[in-house]
């Protein structure tokens, strides 16, 4: 991977430009001057342009991701801001919005502004969520409207729920004032226990402890009616389960302040695959069963998810490398992200690539109150270039993460990210 | 000699080697009923006792096995605490594996942690209860003891009695018993039967009584006090009128049914002592196939290659 300055000129050449917006995919240039959008259709380049010959790809709105772990402060050894934008830089992302259960969590305004202050030295640009609550114990609302003025885009406890209903209420009720998206991790710790993985017969035959669907659901379920009674905005992170799936469908019919995501993960693999006690599988909410992985995909394409997040979650090598009990939840995802969801959601059940894109950039923007209209002239160029049919094999070479716990290692994908152009930059993958 | 270079669990194991396993048991158990009660057929051959939790019983068992085919035996205490404060179990693995030993019999509290084993060393590994997973071993003299009693395993209706959840007997005992032809029911309090429990091929009945009238033998299972008053039972009297195997609950029933435990007992609770000490019960059999089948399970994973190549 190789990251440099945007010449005064730059060309994309002879590549279909993909356009979120519009909806519409079809061939042409991109002239970027001075790291701005100057013009889309046919360019002819001037002689000291710097001509990038795009034929067989796609050029498009860079990627966005609203649910990353990066560790900064506190677990730098696992992930920091500067790495975690690498890792984003090779999955196509531009942006990305940071969970706030960091050591100490994000749960102030001084925590919210170090976090922006670090993210403008990074090449990508990061976005903090705030804490929902002070410490992340469930118990006293932090200041959300200083954290905003901070730079906070969201609130979120995640890692952990807000299982008190009525302080999740409150939380609810509060953002009110400030329209900005609640995002609750979603299980109930009581019926969870102590479950490391999705309750089915893979579980008994494992002999682990696990827990239903409903863990998740009911929750699911609960924040959705909240959100009804407060007419706050619910955001439903990485949902697992069939049941939340039509939990959210149902309500969105007559709520527009409910949005949802889904993991690639969740979308690629099913319980079957931790039949080798894969500790990179344990992931919270957990990996469920075929049913649910259909319903999902079902739920990407009747637009119940409005986007894809990854919940990358970066831990130590010897962390994984202890038995499936003692392993942390959760795994990274940010490189592998665009090859997953293309082969699972557009290459095997015949979604269309335009779409997806959408999950990937305008969608997420939208939820955070992002600039959506990249290509506006004048716009500084934030895009992402990739082969939308290029077979590979994800390997550990291909991780910039200072961490290596991901289930694709090994794993066949379909579409790999060439290049992304972000903060007057241009990374190429080699 | 047998297909799998390890013994993990018996979820998908050949039968024809399980098969093997038994018959093999029964030569040994002849060897166990001379004078001289060892034979020189691992001579040479390290083995290690990993436990990472107690179990005496199943050491002892293993350990006499080692002793009766002349290996040289370790055996390593470990506590999984000294884990979780910085050696990984990858540098104990591979720190026993440097010692150049030939096999490791591991119990450990974590599900899968054998076959996690396997993938830091080289050497045999034997699973001796991972958990609630497996206990493979347990299984195969389990099997071995009903095949001594019944001369057959095929048909044959076996009931696995108490708390399955929490039992890696249990699972075992299901595999091996369902690869092998066997019938299974399992019976307990709802709150500790797996929820997908048919899933594995096996009827789930909550009433004692008819799975009695239904059974050749029956596994009784250990019922731990810890689970006693919690959650998931109410009392210890409870669950000795709803499950507990007496002797009044077993005259109502004309035919006399085979009775294995484990070990160990917890007289008075799932079983009754006059039914544990009585002729039906074959309980101490249990005890002897047991070292009778890990030499079986030893003699053919690290020895029998060699020396039985062609038959
Ligand atoms: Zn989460």
């Amino acid at each position: 991977m190789k990251t440099t300055k945007l010449k005064k000129q730059v060309v994309l050449k002879g590549g279909m430009i993909l356009d979120p917006m519009k909806e519409t995919l079809k061939k042409g240039d991109v002239l970027i001057e001075n790291g701005k959008m100057k013009s889309i259709g046919k360019v002819t380049p001037t002689k000291s342009a710097d001509v990038i010959d795009c034929s067989g790809l796609i050029v498009t709105h860079g990627f966005c991701d609203i649910h990353v772990h990066f560790r900064e402060p506190g677990r730098e050894d696992k992930e920091t801001l500067d790495s975690g934008s690498l890792a984003a830089l090779a999955g196509g992302f531009t942006r990305v919005c940071v969970m706030p259960n960091t050591n100490p969590p994000l749960d102030s305004p001084e925590s919210i502004r170090y976090t922006v202050d670090r993210g403008e030295e990074c090449p990508i640009h990061i976005h903090p969520i705030g804490a929902i609550t002070k410490s992340q114990n469930g118990k006293e609302l932090t200041e959300m409207g200083a954290m905003l003025s901070e730079g906070a885009v969201a609130f979120s406890d995640d890692g952990l729920p807000v299982t008190d209903t009525g302080m999740m209420r409150n939380a609810l009720e509060y953002a009110t004032m400030f329209d900005v998206p609640i995002i609750n991790h979603a299980e109930d710790l009581c019926l969870k226990k102590d479950g490391v993985m999705h309750e089915g017969k893979i579980s008994t035959q494992l002999g682990l402890p696990a827990s239903p669907d409903i863990t998740e659901s009911n929750m699911v379920h609960r924040d959705l009616e909240l959100t009804q009674l407060t007419g706050a905005c619910l955001h439903v992170p990485h949902v697992s389960s069939a049941k939340s799936t039509d939990h959210i469908r149902q309500m969105k019919k007559s709520n527009n302040k409910i949005t949802a995501e889904v993991t690639p993960h969740h979308l690629f693999f099913t319980d079957e695959d931790l039949i080798t006690y894969n500790t990179d599988l344990k992931v919270a909410p957990p990996i469920r069963t075929q049913a649910d992985q259909k319903a999902l995909i079902k739920g990407a394409k009747d637009g119940t998810f409005d986007c894809i997040a990854t919940d990358h979650a970066p831990h130590t090598i010897e962390e994984k490398e202890g038995t499936f009990d003692l392993a942390p939840f959760g795994m990274i995802g940010l490189e592998s992200c665009f090859g997953a969801v293309n082969r699972v959601l557009v290459k095997e059940n015949k979604f269309d690539i335009i779409r997806l894109i959408q999950m990937l950039s305008v969608n997420p923007r939208k939820i955070m109150g992002f600039e959506t209209d990249l290509f506006t002239n004048g716009n500084p160029a934030e895009l992402t270039i990739f082969d939308p049919n290029k077979k590979w094999t994800f390997k550990k070479s291909d991780i910039y993460s200072r961490s290596h716990n991901s289930p694709f290692i090994g794993e066949a994908l379909i579409g790999r990210v060439r290049a992304t152009i972000v903060k007057g930059h241009i990374t190429a993958l080699v | 000699m047998l297909q799998q270079k390890h013994l993990l669990g018996l979820e998908g194991y050949p039968a024809e080697d399980i098969q093997t396993i038994i018959d093999t048991a029964f030569t040994f158990r002849e060897v166990l009923d001379r004078p001289i009660k060892k034979v020189p057929s691992l001579q040479g051959k390290t083995i290690v006792n990993l436990f990472f939790e107690n179990s005496t019983r199943t050491r002892i068992s293993f350990e006499l096995a080692q002793k009766r085919l002349s290996a040289d035996t370790v055996n390593f205490s470990a506590s999984t605490s000294s884990l979780k404060k910085g050696e990984t179990f990858k540098d104990t693995a591979q720190n026993i594996e440097a010692m150049k030993i030939d096999a490791v019999v591991m119990r450990h509290p974590t599900p899968g942690a054998p076959l996690h084993l396997t993938q830091h060393i080289n050497s045999i590994v034997i699973n001796a209860g991972d958990g609630t997973h497996e206990h493979p071993t347990q299984a195969i003299l389990d099997m071995t003891s009903l095949h001594e009693k019944f001369g057959y395993l095929k048909g044959l209706k076996v009931g696995i009695i108490g708390d399955i959840s929490h039992s890696r007997v249990a699972l075992s005992n299901i595999h091996g018993l369902k690869t092998m032809g066997a019938e299974v029911t399992l019976c307990g309090p709802s709150t500790l039967i797996p929820p997908f429990a048919e899933d594995l091929g096996v009827s789930v009945n909550y009433n004692v009584d008819e799975v009695i009238e239904w059974a050749d033998a029956l596994n009784v299972l250990r019922i731990q006090r810890e689970r006693m008053g919690g959650g998931l039972l109410p009392s210890v009297r409870e669950y000795r009128n709803l499950f507990g195997i007496s002797t009044e609950r077993l005259s109502n029933h004309k035919k006399e049914i085979v009775i294995m435990h484990p070990g160990p007992i917890n007289r008075g609770v799932e079983i009754d002592s006059s039914v544990a000490d009585s002729d039906q019960a074959i309980i101490l059999d249990q005890v002897l196939n047991g070292v009778a089948s890990r030499m079986a399970i030893l003699y053919l994973l690290l020895g029998g290659k060699q020396e039985e190549g062609n038959s």
